[in-house]
């Protein structure tokens, strides 16, 4: 009793909300920075598609129409950059904050001002890249990826370019330390690692993987700097280095990184269909297996996406096989979705629409990611339109879509309303008809040959083009209904239940909607009944 | 300072995030200016050290004041513990990239430029005459490095050696300091302490002369091909880090000397004491790989 009085005390202390700008600018409260972390990243997914749609309309048509090849090179590596570092990771970040402390039983994260300093470092990162549009020589237009030569090349934009990604890659190293410690030292009695929700799960391993691979990106553009400023060889033949060596580093990073986009989808995936299943998920323990294993083994296989760079034949059949093995662990995530809603009681509310839509529409991305493991196929499919239709698979029908899940399945838990349902469909049939309208025929496109990063191209390509445009646009225009159904929602609506959802488990459901501003005040005791579904 | 878990410390609103990320974003911004030319950039860049050392200076007194008030209990202890691992965990996999490039170089592209493997026809066409050796004395192309070139590498038994000893006696002496501090001895903490930073800092100073000597004697430099380049960056970042880790001791020092800590809490120092081991297993690193094989 005692005890309980002290926690009254605690709570009055803390749960006058600050007010004004200072609420936001000052922040140490992990709804209201998850909150930040998810209206930048829907900005950040509105300029990004922005420049997809320059993209798109470039392709129209054959020839060169609207935009010179300067330009259009940047608008394809600034929607990369930008979809990736400010878009997909802020999203699952935003829910990692807005979720962990209050599905395992935290009053917030363990390091309060460091997520404020993780959050606000990224408008500032952006200002920096997205700066570079408008100085001599151009924003940067060598690929995401930066390799050298081309991108040491760059005018103006270079220094600033390599300072954006140092930049953000502080922001998700302390997001990342954040997550581990309060997984690590802020679970609720009883909450057992194997009760941890998946979603928790998959983003203590998503936090190790930024952790190992964001320094990695770092020293690699560091050396690039280093190259360009102060003389280094490092990428230079010249003086002994090698511009391959730098596909190595950066690759180092850049497939842990693909699993930083989809790993955090992966638990939103396995929070919502056991919900609408009305089914526990099936295989709890595997899941967390291969999760694991995926990220472990995501360090091995850096280079299936050199296979035609020249590396020794030993090293391409290392990393063909290594490549392939990952799909052993995710086809038994796949299965285990699969199960879970095997005999289920099943309904279709937005949130399922899209996890459905993810496990089909991401198991396609996963079959074309085999195809391109293989090393000797891969020397036809390398840098052709079949590796954008595979990417943008996995990026959007799979991170993107389990992210849509993900905000329509715990808005009325957020903003204590229920959305409109009914707009939610539409959006989900108009984003799911055209997202496939614009990516599907890719395929087709690289498999006949046509190259990516290029404005102009032969006009048998033509018309897969057109078409692909076509689905581009009208997915580009649904998702201002997304923004629509989210205001409104904010606004208003039909009061949400604590639970929301008939079928849902877990602390987040136990708490009221909206929920307090500091979560749990008092730690909640969690038995095998009242952990995860 | 309560064991239990069934308070929370929950930091207020706080500045100094903001403070911090306007001045890595200063910085940041001065230094680009700067690269590009511009003596204007330089100016920028110093205001934003300047305003990082501000914010790393009131954000710590902020953190300090909390805990000598006993707002922490052991769980915001444990907390700091795993931040301060996992963000050393990190460094060393800054650090890991540097590595890499190093026995990427070694291993591979020095190798195939002198004609191994399957590259020999790049060997002939580029520059026939480049053997492989490690130290590298020979730079692949001799004429776009002509201002750089070196008949002599540091060796690894004399100052590195040296500075081995050094780096692994203050290993030592900061771990004597914390058992002192255990036993609640204060002027063991004080003078153990002190003999860390000394010699943190006379690693520093030795770096820096043999640096000297590289340069002026040696004509060995950070632009003398791929043997400058991974000589320096690596120890350089080293030595960098060195440098900090001195300085946080240092602060560790001062904080001991003005009787913070206690034989039970004491987490700052142990923080530090960790980021000091990081630094002298990295040197190992350094000395075995760079130096000496
Ligand atoms: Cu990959």
């Amino acid at each position: 009793m005692s005890e309980a009085v002290v926690h009254e005390d605690h709570h009055e202390h803390h749960d006058h909300k600050p007010t004004g700008i200072g609420r936001w600018l000052f922040s140490t409260n992990h709804k209201d920075i998850g909150t930040m972390y998810l209206v930048f990243a829907l900005i950040m997914f509105f300029i990004g598609g922005a420049m997809a749609m320059v993209i798109r309309l470039e392709l129209f048509q054959p020839g060169l129409q609207y935009v010179d090849p300067l330009f259009f090179n940047s608008m394809t590596t600034m929607h990369a950059l930008v979809m990736i570092f400010g878009a997909v990771m802020p999203a699952g970040v935003g829910l990692a904050n807005w979720l962990i402390p209050m599905m395992i039983g935290a009053p917030d994260m363990a390091l309060p001002r460091l997520n404020n300093m993780s959050f606000w470092i990224l408008p500032f990162a952006f200002a920096l890249l997205l700066g570079t549009l408008f100085m001599p020589g151009g924003a940067p237009n060598g690929g995401w990826t930066m390799y050298p030569p081309l991108t040491i090349q760059l005018g103006d934009a270079f220094p600033f370019l390599i300072f954006a990604v140092h930049f953000l890659g502080i922001s998700s190293i302390m997001g990342a330390i954040n997550v581990i410690a309060t997984v690590f030292n802020m679970r609720a009695p009883g909450m057992t690692f194997m009760r941890l929700p998946l979603f928790v799960w998959t983003w203590i391993i998503t936090a190790f993987l930024l952790i190992a691979s964001m320094p990695v990106l770092a020293g690699a553009v560091t050396m690039m700097l280093t190259d360009k400023f102060f003389g280094t060889s490092f990428f230079s033949a010249a003086g002994g280095g090698d511009p391959v060596m730098f596909q190595h580093i950066f690759w180092f990073f850049g497939h842990p990184e693909v699993y930083i986009l989809i790993l955090p989808a992966f638990g939103i995936v396995s929070q919502i269909l056991p919900t609408f299943s009305r089914k526990p998920l099936f295989g709890y323990e595997s899941m967390v297996y291969a999760t694991a294993s995926i990220a472990f083994l995501s360090f091995f296989v850096w280079a299936h996406h050199m296979f035609t760079v020249g590396m020794p034949l030993a090293g391409e059949l290392f990393f063909m096989y290594a490549t392939m093995s990952i799909a052993v662990p995710t086809g038994v995530k796949i299965f285990n979705w699969v199960a879970t809603m095997w005999r289920g009681s099943l309904t279709f509310e937005t949130p399922m629409l899209f996890s459905l839509a993810f496990v089909i529409l991401f198991s396609i991305g996963g079959f074309s990611g085999l195809m391109l493991a293989i090393t000797p196929v891969d020397f036809q499919y390398h840098d052709t339109y079949f590796v954008v239709a595979h990417f943008h698979y996995v990026l959007v029908t799979g991170s993107v879509f389990a992210l849509y899940a993900g905000v329509y399945y715990w808005l009325p838990k957020w903003t204590g309303h229920m959305y409109d349902e009914t707009l939610g469909k539409w959006h989900f049939w108009i984003s799911t008809i055209s997202v496939n309208v614009l990516f599907f025929p890719q395929h087709f496109l690289g498999l006949a040959g046509m190259p990516r990063r290029i404005p102009d191209y032969a006009v048998q390509f033509a018309d897969f083009n057109m078409v692909s445009s076509l689905g581009g646009f009208v997915f580009g225009v649904s998702q201002l209904l997304f923004v629509y159904i989210v205001i409104q929602c904010v606004r208003g609506g039909e009061k949400a239940t604590n639970q929301v959802w008939e079928g849902a488990h877990g602390l987040e459901w136990t708490l009221p909607s909206p929920p307090p501003f500091h979560s749990f005040t008092t730690p909640p005791k969690v038995t095998d009944a009242t952990a995860h579904s | 300072m309560s064991d239990s878990h069934s308070t929370y410390f929950i930091p207020e609103p706080s500045r100094w995030p903001i403070v911090g990320t306007v001045a890595l974003f200063i910085a940041f911004l001065g230094a680009a200016i700067m690269l590009n030319g511009s003596a204007f950039g330089t100016l920028i860049l110093g205001f934003g050290f300047a305003a990082i050392v501000y914010m790393f200076a009131g954000w710590f007194a902020d953190v300090i004041g909390e805990s000598i008030a006993g707002k922490y209990n052991k769980q915001v202890d444990v907390s700091f513990r795993w931040g301060m691992a996992w963000f050393i965990f990190s460094e060393v996999m800054f650090f890991a990239a540097f590595f890499g490039a190093l026995y990427y170089a070694r291993v591979f592209s020095v190798p195939w430029l002198a004609g191994e493997g399957a590259k020999l026809i790049t060997h002939e066409l580029l520059w026939p005459e480049f053997i492989y050796e490690w130290p590298l004395m020979v730079i692949p192309d001799l004429e776009a490095f002509a201002a750089s070139l070196y008949n002599e590498v540091i060796p690894a038994w004399g100052i590195p050696a040296i500075n081995t000893a050094i780096l692994l006696s203050s290993g030592l002496t900061v771990t004597f300091a914390h058992w002192a501090l255990k036993k609640n001895n204060r002027s063991g903490l004080c003078w153990w302490l002190a003999a860390t930073v000394l010699l943190g800092f006379i690693f520093v100073f030795m770096q820096a002369s043999e640096y000297i000597h590289a340069y002026d004697e040696l004509n060995m430099k950070l632009t003398s091909g791929i043997y400058g380049s991974t000589f320096f960056m690596l120890t350089g970042f080293h030595g960098f880090h060195v440098t900090m880790g001195a300085i946080m001791l240092l602060v560790i020092l001062i904080r001991s000397i003005m009787g913070h800590f206690s034989a039970l809490d004491h987490f700052a120092f142990e923080g530090v004491a960790w980021y000091w081991h990081f630094v002298d297993v990295v040197w190992l690193g350094l000395f075995i790989f760079v130096y000496w094989l």
